[in-house]
């Protein structure tokens, strides 16, 4: 009796502990730290930061892809270095310095390649998401940037020097370059839509941006919204903006302009414009929540103390937000429910409840930037 | 006569802060400026200010390069490129600071 009753409770007493071994990562994330190279692995439910990971090098203009299980996170840092960090054990388990300057990477629909874009010296280089062991280089005559995975074990990046559009396919046993020359003046950064069919690059040098079909038997380059802030007074730009996979709002997708105040809707099939919201400032992003009823905006310093949100039926600002000096990124819970915004100068990422837009949580953090979570892993494009 | 004089000492009194040039940014602007050079150039430069969309504007890169010319293209940003005219956000004495900044190994 007392050794069964001995029994018991050592059972109920290890339960907790073997709780705790076990946990599942999709309601994890990461927030880069881009002053101090490192990063915090947070959770969403609990609203809480889990651990800070040091070791990751120079991480401004940092970004990250997930597994397809959901467990490792493919850190790109600026000095080129590619890092593997397991978000259960919260360590670093595999890092290459693979270039001098980057700005950006992919993982293949299939989990298994991991690409980076490089600056310096110019093109893309992949690597097995096992090892980080390289398997191929796809060199490119420029700053290679706008690298974004494709169905089919592809990816697609832009050459800002070239204005060039390269499709890379990794689907046998060599990588098959397709190249698209001349698809407009100096390409800053590319997204793909989230059903994986069109890509479109923003164009520095030229009003207007560039979208491919990659759909078509073969894909050629179409100019879109040509000259659209013709007429108006050019803006400088203190800060690029960044195109990304959130780009579609129902029917439409939004875009950031350049140059100018004001994000730029599309129709997602005839890539016509369906209209114009003039903004606080130069958006940096313009990002869809997920269901595409609304659209969160940041901006260039030195506007990007504010969040604008817009709606996307009727184009209007429906909602301002200051949630303080240097605003980021943001980054919307899976079903859309939350939006967490990376403040740099007070080293906070603050959490807004979309419905309300009023803040309800609150996580430090040295110098946040970009947010990223794990159901990133499940969609096209991220 | 005694008139112009006073206007003149008038006028020299008004331009001193300008002839001050980089004595007008004092320490709290100093951290400012450190700050923007770090963060808001550093989104096209770098962190480390070993480039990226931007060159390197690392002391090595700007080796031999005149201050005035540095600080002018702080100002008025280069034409056709990526480089943006920063005049609109801060002063001359400003960005002959950040010049001066820029040419001193001030990082490692
Ligand atoms: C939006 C991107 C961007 C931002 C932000 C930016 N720059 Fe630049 N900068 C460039 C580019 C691109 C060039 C190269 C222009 C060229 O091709 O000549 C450049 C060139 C320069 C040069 C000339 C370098 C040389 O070797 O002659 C200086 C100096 C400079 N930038 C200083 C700054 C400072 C200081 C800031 C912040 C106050 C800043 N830049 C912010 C993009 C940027």
């Amino acid at each position: 009796m007392t050794r069964l009753a001995a029994f018991l409770m050592c059972s109920v007493l290890a339960a907790p502990g073997l709780a705790q071994e076990l946990r599942a990562t999709g309601d994890m994330g990461v927030v880069v730290e881009r002053a101090t190279g490192s990063v915090l692995i947070v959770d969403q439910s609990d609203h809480a930061a889990l651990a800070r990971v040091e070791g990751f090098g120079d991480l401004s203009h940092a970004s990250l892809v997930f597994s397809p299980d959901e467990r490792f996170a493919y850190v790109f840092g600026r000095d080129g270095g590619l890092t593997k960090l397991d978000l259960l054990t919260q360590k670093i388990v595999g890092r290459v310095v693979q270039a001098g300057n980057s700005i950006g990477g992919a993982i293949s629909d299939d989990g298994k390649l991991v690409a980076v874009a490089n600056y310096e010296p110019g093109g893309v280089n992949i690597f097995d998401a096992d090892t980080l062991e390289q398997v191929a280089a796809i060199p490119a005559g420029g700053k290679a940037l706008g690298l974004e995975d494709a169905p089919g074990r592809r990816f697609v990046f832009s050459v800002w020097d070239t204005g060039e559009t390269r499709i890379v396919d990794m689907s046998g046993a060599e990588p098959k370059v397709t190249t698209l020359t001349n698809i407009g003046a100096e390409p800053y950064d590319a997204l793909i839509t989230d059903d994986g069919r069109t890509y479109i690059a923003g164009l520095f040098g030229e009003d207007g941006l560039s979208a491919i079909d990659l759909w078509a038997e073969t894909p050629t380059a179409r100019r879109i919204l040509p000259h659209y802030g013709r007429g108006q007074q050019e803006m400088p730009v203190y800060k690029m903006p960044h195109l990304e996979g959130w780009a579609k709002a129902g029917d439409q997708i939004v875009l950031p302009a350049i140059h100018h105040h004001e994000v730029l809707w599309i129709d997602a099939r005839t890539l016509e414009e369906t209209g114009r919201t003039q903004t606080h400032g130069q958006p940096v992003f313009a990002m869809a929540r997920p269901g595409g009823r609304q659209v969160w905006v940041n901006f260039a310093h030195p506007d990007n103390d504010t969040v604008q949100v817009i709606d996307s039926m009727t184009h209007q600002i429906v909602g301002e937000m200051v949630p303080g000096p240097a605003v980021l990124h943001m980054e919307f819970t899976a079903r859309g429910t939350e939006a967490w915004v990376s403040v740099r100068d007070e080293n906070k990422v603050v959490i807004y409840d979309t419905t309300t837009l009023k803040p309800i949580g609150e996580i430090a953090a040295e110098s946040p930037s970009g947010i990223f979570f794990t159901a990133r892993a499940h969609r096209m494009g991220l | 006569m005694p008139d112009r004089a006073a206007l003149l000492l008038a006028l020299l009194c008004l331009a001193a802060p300008a002839i001050a040039g980089e004595d007008a940014v004092g320490p709290a602007d100093a951290r400012r400026l450190e700050h923007l050079v770090l963060q808001d150039c550093g989104s096209c430069h770098g962190l480390t200010r070993k480039g990226g969309l931007g060159s390197p504007l690392t002391p090595e890169a700007l080796a031999g390069q005149d201050r005035d010319l540095i600080a002018t293209v702080i100002l008025d940003g280069v034409p056709n490129t990526a480089m943006p005219p920063w005049r609109p956000l801060m002063t001359e004495a400003e960005a002959y600071w950040i010049a001066d900044y820029l040419l001193k190994d001030v990082k490692k």
